[in-house]
């Protein structure tokens, strides 16, 4: 299926994937807080969804017939911020008011704030079991539409995260997508030394989910495995993105230093320089 | 007047209505967490199959399913055990349900010391004050059956969240089911003393003030079964009418009704409060009528802070 992609879309997404990405560290150093490696991590996950997997119409964000997309690791809002202004969603320069007082940009996603946010996260293990409640409320009818969760691998340690996956196995959801941001690292270090997960897709598969492991920043392997996830009718598909946190920007990569705070001006800088990116919302 | 009547099952009142509800409503959708049948959800689920979800034993992840359904259009019931529903789920109520404003409606059965045998593990004294304290919370506590039907269509009638608590002991039937969101029932009117009930107390209330007027005092009594939103105006009219206020509840003194109360009069219309509840202690088991006299709220006890109240305001010698 990976062939299928062409390489004009892999392009795109490229383009797209570095304005995101410059903007999550334009948006986290004017915030002078927020989670800019957990953003940069899911970034292509997201940016795959938003230009080309999920059927959306920026026109008309309250479309029944529009797929959801949860973000169950909510802290990664900047990337899904950046992605959706770059879709049409909202003005790019608004990006700059994250977390900012009177802002619609809260520090975690907010539906209240923002209408085409699907459900406000935050606290972790949630957001998985709205998206089964969504998925649910798919299959009564008469929307057709499909859900989407993002999860974090530190998510993965919340038993209230497999309570929301035994429900979507059991319910058999295959309208029900989860992708795991497999970046490795927590707020304190790497998730394998405080509470580790693996082996964490056998643990997807033991739940009843069509499992699939991927590298969540090569596109054709992203765009591979939504087409797959697509034709599976029987269940739920899971997907286990390998990803580095921080990707993109080389000091803040595959370190927990960049979980929870933001880049300096001069690492902003840099940050900006090693990804070629001048344009993006205003400074 | 209204007098104390037989006694019946709030559940049972719930699930038949629900039932009610749901052949009206084809939006509404019901889940419970493997206790259908003790909360009576279990009669929506044979009636309408397709619509019901018993998750098991997952009561955080219940509210977060239950909010998913609501936020795509659908009107969620979702019941357990009150100290599961309140407590065990708290957080997830917070972010899912009220922070999304999901249209979700807890109906949550076994509150307080009624419980009984299952003892304090169980028998939860602090949902009515985690719950009041969420915003956009709904928080009713019926009284009765009757009251319990009409608080079911009430909520829902009204988009939002809300908490309804149940017992799982019967009792008597003291309201006509003329309940309203928003308003207190008065359900006996007197102008020496107030005294404020919700839940399983107001028929002991009903019973005190029917010994006092015996004597010669007239107390009025207030159904608070609309916790929030509290109707103010009717306790700060009682608050000047009669210038005591008793308060009974089967939940923790520090963050129940009378807390609402003590402070809301006395930010607007200071009169003397006194408390009646559970002490900040954890229940145990035994027989529950039996432990709500072991726990503060008999009718001894009644009495005696009611005749302390009248003696405060120089009512009585």
């Amino acid at each position: 299926m990976a062939a299928a992609t062409s390489d004009e879309t892999i392009r795109s997404l490229e383009t797209t994937a570095r304005e995101i990405r410059s903007d999550i560290l334009r948006m986290t150093h004017a915030a002078g807080s927020g989670h800019p490696g957990g953003s940069l991590s899911v970034c292509d996950l997201v940016n795959a969804l938003v230009f080309h997997e999920l059927r959306l119409d920026p026109t008309r964000p309250d479309w029944p017939e529009r797929d959801r997309l949860v973000l169950s690791k909510g802290h990664a809002a900047p990337a899904l911020y950046a992605a959706l202004a770059l879709r049409g969603y909202l003005p790019r320069e608004e990006l700059l008011t994250l977390r900012q007082l009177g802002s619609r940009l809260q520090g975690h996603v907010d539906r209240g704030k923002l209408p085409f946010i699907e459900a406000s996260t935050g606290g972790l293990g949630q957001g998985i079991g709205m998206a089964v409640g969504m998925a649910l409320a798919a299959r009564l009818g008469p929307t057709t539409y499909r859900t989407v969760a993002i999860i974090g691998d530190g998510e993965c340690q919340a038993g209230s995260t497999w309570e929301a996956l035994l429900a979507g196995g059991h319910y058999r959801l295959s309208n029900l997508l989860v992708i795991l941001d497999r970046n490795g690292y927590e707020t304190d270090g790497p998730t394998e030394s405080i509470m580790g997960i693996e082996p964490i897709a056998d643990k997807l598969r033991a739940f009843r989910y069509h499992t699939l492991e991927i590298s969540g920043h090569d596109y054709r392997e992203i765009l591979g495995a939504f087409a797959e996830a697509r034709s599976v009718t029987t269940g739920p598909t899971a997907i286990v993105a390998r990803t580095v946190k921080g990707k993109g920007v080389s000091f803040m990569e595959g370190t927990h230093t960049y979980h929870g705070k933001a880049p300096t001006s001069a690492e902003l800088g840099r940050a900006l320089a090693e990804l070629g990116a001048p344009g993006g919302a205003a400074q | 007047m209204t007098t104390v009547g037989p006694a019946e099952s709030l559940r049972d009142a719930y699930g038949k209505t629900l039932i009610e509800v749901g052949e009206q409503d084809p939006n509404l959708v019901v889940l419970d967490a493997d206790l259908s049948g003790s909360t009576r959800t279990a009669l929506f689920g044979q009636r309408f199959p397709e619509r019901f979800f018993n998750v098991g034993v997952m009561e955080p992840t219940m509210m977060s399913i239950a909010a998913g359904l609501a936020i795509s259009g659908r009107t969620a019931f979702a019941s357990t055990f009150a100290v599961f529903g309140a407590g065990q789920a708290y957080n997830v109520v917070r972010q899912s349900i009220c922070y999304n404003h999901a249209n979700v409606k807890i109906v949550a059965t076994h509150a307080g010391l009624l419980v009984g045998g299952d003892g304090g593990t169980h028998q939860i004294l602090e949902d009515i004050g985690l719950m009041r304290g969420l915003p956009g919370m709904t928080v009713i506590v019926p009284a009765d059956a009757p009251t319990t039907r009409a608080a079911i269509r009430a909520v829902h009638a009204r988009d939002g969240p809300a908490y309804v608590r149940l017992t799982r002991e019967s009792l008597p039937v003291v309201t006509d089911g003329s309940f309203q969101i928003g308003k207190a029932a008065e359900l006996r009117s007197g102008n020496d003393l107030t005294i404020v009930a919700v839940g399983a107390l107001v028929a002991r209330a009903l019973t005190v003030a029917e010994e006092l007027a015996q004597v010669g005092v007239s107390a009025r009594v207030l159904d608070f079964a609309s916790v929030k939103p509290f109707d103010e105006p009717a306790l700060l009219r009682a608050a000047r009418d009669t210038g005591a206020i008793l308060v009974l509840e089967e939940h923790s003194v520090l963050t129940g009704v009378g807390a609402l109360v003590a402070s809301t009069t006395s930010e607007n219309y200071p009169v003397p409060v006194r408390r009646v509840g559970v002490p900040d202690v954890f229940g145990e088991s035994g027989d529950p009528w039996a432990l709500l006299d072991r726990y503060g709220m008999s009718l001894e006890r009644i009495r005696e802070e009611a005749w302390e109240l009248l003696r405060a305001r120089g009512k009585v010698q």
